[in-house]
């Protein structure tokens, strides 16, 4: 072998990736998940895998551990790691590279934790299988890697269970799991996106200096170029299972080739004249404070907000921040405990129970998980139409014209009335939900969080079609999210909530202006950008300020 | 307080209260049951004087709500009253058949539980292969027989044919202890195989719902065997549901074996209080009632508080 092949640590050539799709009344068929797909890891080296979801990123990742989730087969092509085929190797072969040459962080370290274990015991029980180290040994350096992780009590941290930790804290405890057996490559699968922004760029330091000092090779899979042009030597865009195209991180953001990378690229570029604050509002919130049962404090306190008509607010903040909670209580689904909610002039009835038909008409929801909020069982018609008879009677063509009418209007044409939920993509059930929030021809509609689960391309299409019609029926919108760029993209007037408290409010020049407050900036400079050295840059400039205090 | 001890006291305070009305339930059941013990005693002939004696001398004038209290009462001191039939104390003649039960419920647990959870294990490592197939029929064949055939069945083959234990199981407290285990094999071989498909069918769904967690992938890719994950991952996260069935089958083991004591010829509490519901002694069937109930809520408490121990959550707040 020649010195240049011996510092390829992985090399995947003509990977063919099928899966059996077992759909109901058809015959089960095989469909390709990744086709043809080939690339080669040097030792140390780090390289992004980006795409959609349906990409096949995950499952390429996964393909170097030689690792079929579910029904998944590794159908065709090589799998080289460290010189050697591993896409046929026996099970016994597998055990002994799974765990010591190549380890695995997952997207939830909250569900790939056993709950029952303490964390020490995960954390060393692949190093341990594998006999490489002593018990002893194993736990020093488990102690080791979560002081390089800057996890809080490194002596002891191990002593806990996943659930006395929080979130960000337990993502960096996975990759201290795989980082424990000192493996050749550390597959990452989106380690940050289940995290608030605010942390995730600590986990991302983290992993990126946990990196640097070991020398791990890595493959790691997101969705956000952003954060993969912080971490990675090379970047492969990925769509439908197939390579896109791949070069260095500075090649792929400064020049990119393929028009598919140039639209992941300027995606969120949506430019959005913010409108002046009317003399009535339409909602206004008014010292509202609530909590949950029994509980002791309060999720939301002394919560002032106005909304003005055919525009949008949008409630910005981390996850329990209070941000649904509002939801819940504009709604009527939560009673608030002090304070009111005044709409279109008439304060509102504080329980669901006691609104009008008429009350509840004028107030939409549109929820994050689209699949989740509709009937499986019903057709699109039937869930479009069900507002239309609700609140206007109406039945039979009628309807059915109405149905049509709201389908043209979020851009989904002839042929999808009688579809179910289950045959349509992420995209599309958003805008079939958007479809029944609109058939009620309501002034308000709260979004939470409606793009947070699609694809940046295609939550872009969602916001586009969401202005749009603000354009043409005057709707206002409550859009709560945690994405400053989605805030960017359509808001014209901002509160950004902490701790159940609005931290800043204002119209959206105002708020995104310096000089911030401590948390908006933290917030705001949290948010990736997409630049090479962007991650140091904000670290160093905290370092500075809290230095600077 | 720790919140965990809060939850088991107040499961505790629970059974107590159950109980009662478990205790309340079984009185009324006498009472509401047709005919009249003194004329049972004293037979046809009897004359109207000598009942309204014999009910006065039992008590049986006073009101329901006095006697009820008086029962419990002494019942929660130990004194379970009188049989009618024969006048001996009830306690003392119970002691002895209540060991007999719990030794024969004890031993088939012994073999019954760690096996069914085994198996349980055990298809699961081989799910839809045939060992999880024969496990499947094998133990679905037994519960579905009458116990008393498979009684009989397993009687003829392992004393009539082959001659390796005895088929009536006769023990007394002279016997050493291998003694007894030898008594008792059939009797506990037909128990295990009737209460032994229900846990190992437990066992199983509960582990394969684990199956599905994100934690088990973790495991896999650590390169673990199967069984390992199985056993270490997934076994002590299906802990609850698993005691829960378990439990109600050692409940079943004392309170439900009727059948196969008197087809074994068994002295436990069974036939005691099949022999006493004939001979209309109230005091008896109140009292065998009242063991059973206790130990049918003991156990499926003591099922809860082990559910409540076994989540870490509740075990260790943040």
């Amino acid at each position: 072998m020649s010195d240049q092949s011996d510092d390829i640590l992985l090399e995947i050539k003509n990977l063919r990736i099928e899966a059996t799709a077992y759909a109901p009344g058809e015959k089960p068929k095989d469909i390709v998940i990744v086709d043809d797909v080939s690339l080669k890891l040097e030792r140390g080296k780090v390289m992004g895998l980006i795409g959609e979801s349906g990409a096949g990123k995950s499952t390429i990742g996964l393909s170097a551990l030689s690792y079929g989730r579910g029904g998944i087969r590794l159908a065709g092509g090589e799998i080289l790691l460290n010189g050697r085929e591993i896409r046929k190797a026996s099970p016994g072969v597998l055990r002994s590279l799974r765990g010591k040459e190549v380890t695995y962080v997952a997207q939830s370290a909250a569900a790939a934790f056993n709950p029952a274990k303490k964390l020490m015991e995960q954390v060393t029980e692949a190093t341990l299988k594998h006999g490489s180290m002593s018990k002893a040994e194993a736990e020093k350096r488990a102690v080791e890697l979560f002081r390089t992780l800057s996890l809080p009590d490194p002596e002891h941290f191990g002593d806990r269970y996943p659930h006395q930790v929080s979130g960000g804290q337990l993502q960096r405890a996975m990759t201290a799991l795989a980082l424990c057996p000192k493996p050749d490559l550390v597959i990452f699968d989106e380690p940050t996106t289940a995290l608030d922004v605010t942390t995730q760029i600590d986990v991302l330091a983290a992993i990126k200096t946990a990196i640097a000092e070991t020398g791990v090779a890595a493959l790691y899979i997101t969705h956000d170029l952003a954060v993969v042009a912080q971490v990675s030597d090379e970047i492969m865009v990925l769509r439908h299972g197939k390579m896109v195209e791949h070069g260095t991180v500075q090649q792929i953001i400064e020049a990119p080739r393929e028009e598919y990378t140039q639209a992941l690229i300027s995606v969120r570029s949506i430019e959005h004249e913010e409108k002046k604050p009317t003399p009535e509002p339409l909602l206004r919130v008014e010292g509202v404070s609530a909590r949950y049962g029994s509980m002791a404090k309060d999720v939301l306190s002394n919560v002032s907000v106005e909304l003005h008509p055919g525009q949008t607010l949008a409630l910005v903040g981390e996850s329990g921040s209070g941000k649904s909670t509002m939801a819940r209580v504009i709604t009527g689904l939560l009673p608030p405990r002090e304070g009111s909610i005044v709409f279109d002039g008439n304060t509102l009835p504080p329980s669901l129970k006691q609104r009008s038909r008429e009350e509840l008409r004028q107030l939409q929801m549109i929820y994050q998980m689209a699949d989740v909020a509709m009937n499986p069982r019903q057709t699109v018609a039937t869930i479009i139409g069900r507002p239309l008879e609700f609140y206007f009677g109406l039945r039979g063509r009628k309807r059915d014209e109405r149905v049509q009418d709201l389908l043209d209007a979020i851009e989904l044409g002839q042929g999808f009335a009688d579809r179910y939920p289950a045959e349509l993509s992420g995209g599309q059930k958003q805008r079939v939900c958007i479809a029944r929030a609109l058939a009620a021809n309501p002034k308000l509609i709260i979004c939470d969080e409606v793009t947070s689960a699609l694809d940046p391309l295609v939550a872009d299409g969602i916001l586009k079609l969401l202005l749009d019609l603000q354009k043409r029926e005057g709707v206002a919108y409550l859009f709560i999210t945690h994405d400053i760029a989605t805030v960017r993209a359509i808001a014209d007037s901002i509160a950004v909530m902490y701790q159940g408290r609005v931290q800043r409010y204002g119209t959206k020049s105002e708020v995104l202006t310096p000089p911030f407050d401590d948390y908006t900036d933290l917030l705001l400079s949290s948010v990736p950008e997409m630049q090479i050295g962007w991650l140091e840059k904000v670290l160093d400039h905290r370092k500075m300020t809290s230095a600077g205090n | 307080m720790h919140p965990v001890l809060t939850l088991v006291i107040q499961r505790l305070a629970l059974g107590l209260l159950l109980l009662l009305a478990a205790s309340v339930l079984i009185f009324v059941g006498t009472q509401i049951l047709p005919g009249d013990v003194a004329q049972a005693i004293l037979g046809q002939g009897a004359t109207e004087q000598a009942l309204q004696n014999l009910r006065a001398e039992l008590g049986l004038d006073q009101p329901a709500f006095t006697r009820y209290f008086e029962w419990l009462f002494n019942a929660v001191q130990g004194d379970l009253g009188t049989a009618l039939s024969n006048g001996r104390d009830i306690a003392s003649s119970i002691s002895g058949r209540l060991q007999n039960t719990l030794f024969l419920a004890s031993v088939a647990a012994c073999i019954s539980v760690p096996l069914a959870i085994f198996l349980g294990l055990l298809a699961v490592r081989y799910r839809d292969r045939w060992p999880d197939k024969l496990i499947s029929a094998i133990t679905l064949t037994s519960i579905s027989l009458p116990e008393f055939l498979l009684g009989y069945v397993i009687m003829y083959f392992f004393s009539v044919k082959w001659g390796l234990f005895p088929s009536v199981s006769n023990i007394n407290s002279g016997m050493t202890f291998f003694e007894k285990l030898n008594a008792v094999a059939l009797p506990a071989m037909v128990l295990t195989l009737v209460v032994l498909a229900h846990m190992m069918r437990m066992t199983r769904a509960a582990i394969l719902n684990v199956m599905q967690s994100a934690y088990i992938e973790t495991a896999e890719l650590k390169g673990l065997r199967r069984f390992t994950i199985i056993a270490r991952h997934a076994m002590p996260n299906a802990i609850a549901p698993i005691v829960n069935v378990v439990m109600i089958n050692l409940a079943y083991l004392v309170v439900g074996v009727v059948v196969i004591e008197v087809v074994f010829v068994y002295p436990g509490m069974g036939q005691y209080l099949v022999d006493h519901v004939a001979k209309r002694d109230v005091p008896v069937v109140q009292a065998c009632g009242l063991i059973f109930a206790t130990i049918y809520i003991g156990l499926n408490l003591l099922a809860d508080i082990i559910s409540i121990l076994s989540n870490p959550r509740l075990r260790h707040p943040k």
